[in-house]
């Protein structure tokens, strides 16, 4: 069971069997690191919020810097007309952050390495997105489909590529981070793995490359978290500020 | 041909590895999906809560933290400012003192120089006045005797060329002739003695 490198993302239930009507929303481990990682967020976050102090304490630092680095991010790419998405992008982005990083520890479940919970991120985000561009444009929102300056007789082909990559939004934002985080972490496993069947001898080299790779696991669990928010700015600035 | 065999290995490797999975647990556990709608339920419960948390109560708290900061420190800013504009403003009237009270100071100097120099002119002057007052006054009072002198000696001399004729002769001589005789002879040889 060890060997198997796939066993680390199975679902399975704790506690009891829970059903509304023909569906299971039973509590399982993906549920609980779900509910460990919004309950660490909301706990650094309101430490990190509670008390004012001039010269902040290393929490409260923390806190304001995140505050700082996601508004930035938001006013960089989707501009000043995105502040009310504020909130969304922040809870976002600490929320596929602390995911990732959460299971970076050993013996945890990834919450993110599961196609349905981005894709479900994701498709929400394409939804709202897609909402916020109609309600602001009309049907001026789909002057995205044709872009300015192009001849006319590319025009037809062009548009169907523009709609085609904007359908398949949902698709790459999702498929991007999960492919992200089940690569890395069946990779650790493998490796992980070798360490065990070349024993002490010759155990040492893939121990080694666990070591290395632990570190660039952490690196891609910000990354794509970060990935994950920037795309979403994106996909917001191309909502609010129609640009084509 | 070797190629084409180690690819077609690969590739139907990936299908036997998909069946050993699948054998197991039942291919990717990420595309089995028995537990989807658990998460798709768990993930919109947690992250809701967490959105509307933030959102509500968290965000604003750090965002007005933040706020009062800067104000803050803008504050603190201007108030340094205008300290230092207050204290270059006493300096520069500490220098004014400063200029003010020496130019002071010199003119008081000068003042006292000058007056100490008419003191001493106006005390020089009167001294000088009273030195020569009082040469003149010995001048004349020499030039008088002076002029007195020939006239007491005349008389002198009369009187005792008529005491020396009586005691030599015993014989009155007239006080007149006995002038007459000194007056001719002081006459002849009085530039002699008396001109100096």
């Amino acid at each position: 069971m060890a060997a198997n490198p796939m066993t680390q993302f199975e679902v399975y239930r704790i506690g009891p069997e829970i059903k509304i009507g023909s569906f299971d929303i039973s509590f399982t481990n993906a549920s609980l690191f779900m509910v460990v990682s919004s309950l660490a967020i909301l706990l650094i976050f309101n430490l990190g919020s509670k008390k004012n102090s001039i010269l902040p304490n290393r929490i409260q630092l923390l806190a304001e810097l995140s505050y700082t680095f996601v508004s930035k991010m938001i006013s960089d790419t989707a501009g000043s007309k995105a502040k009310p998405y504020f909130a969304f992008i922040f809870s976002l982005f600490m929320f596929v952050l602390f995911c990732n990083m959460f299971g970076m520890i050993p013996y945890t479940f990834t919450v993110t390495s599961h196609i349905i919970v981005t894709f479900v991120l994701a498709a929400f985000i394409f939804v709202g997105v897609t909402i916020i561009g109609f309600i602001k444009h009309g049907f001026g929102y789909l002057k995205l489909f044709v872009p300015s300056g192009v001849p006319i007789v590319l025009l037809p082909l062009i548009v169907v590529i523009e709609i085609i990559s904007y359908l398949s939004r949902p698709i790459s934002l999702s498929v991007r981070l999960f492919a992200n985080m089940m690569a890395g972490h069946t990779m650790m496993k493998v490796f992980g793995g070798f360490v065990i069947s070349l024993g002490i001898v010759g155990g040492w080299l893939p121990l080694s490359f666990s070591v290395a790779l632990t570190g660039l696991e952490i690196l891609v669990a910000f990354l794509q978290a970060y990935v994950f928010a920037i795309l979403t700015c994106i996909y917001l600035n191309d909502a609010l500020n129609l640009h084509h | 041909m070797i190629k084409k065999i180690f690819f077609q290995s690969i590739f139907f490797n990936f299908f036997l590895f998909k069946k050993v999975f699948s054998a197991e647990s039942g291919g990717m556990p990420q595309l089995n999906p028995e537990f989807w709608i658990s998460q798709i339920f768990w993930l919109t419960l947690t992250f809701g809560i967490l959105y509307v948390v933030l959102s509500k109560l968290i965000l604003p708290k750090i965002s007005a933290n933040l706020e009062l900061r800067k104000s803050l420190i803008q504050e603190n800013i201007e108030a340094a400012e205008k300290q230092r504009e207050s204290s270059e403003a006493k300096l520069k009237e500490y220098d004014d003192i400063i200029i003010k009270s020496k130019l002071k100071a010199k003119n008081i100097f000068k003042d006292a120089r000058e007056k100490i120099i008419k003191d001493i002119n106006s005390k020089k002057e009167t001294l000088d006045n009273q030195i020569a007052e009082e040469i003149k006054k010995a001048e004349s009072e020499i030039e008088v005797l002076k002029k007195s002198a020939p006239e007491k000696i005349n008389k002198i001399a009369i009187e005792t060329s008529s005491e020396l004729i009586k005691k030599l002769i015993g014989a009155e001589v007239n006080n007149s002739s006995i002038s007459a005789i000194v007056d001719d002879l002081s006459k002849r040889n009085g530039g002699k003695y008396y001109d100096n």
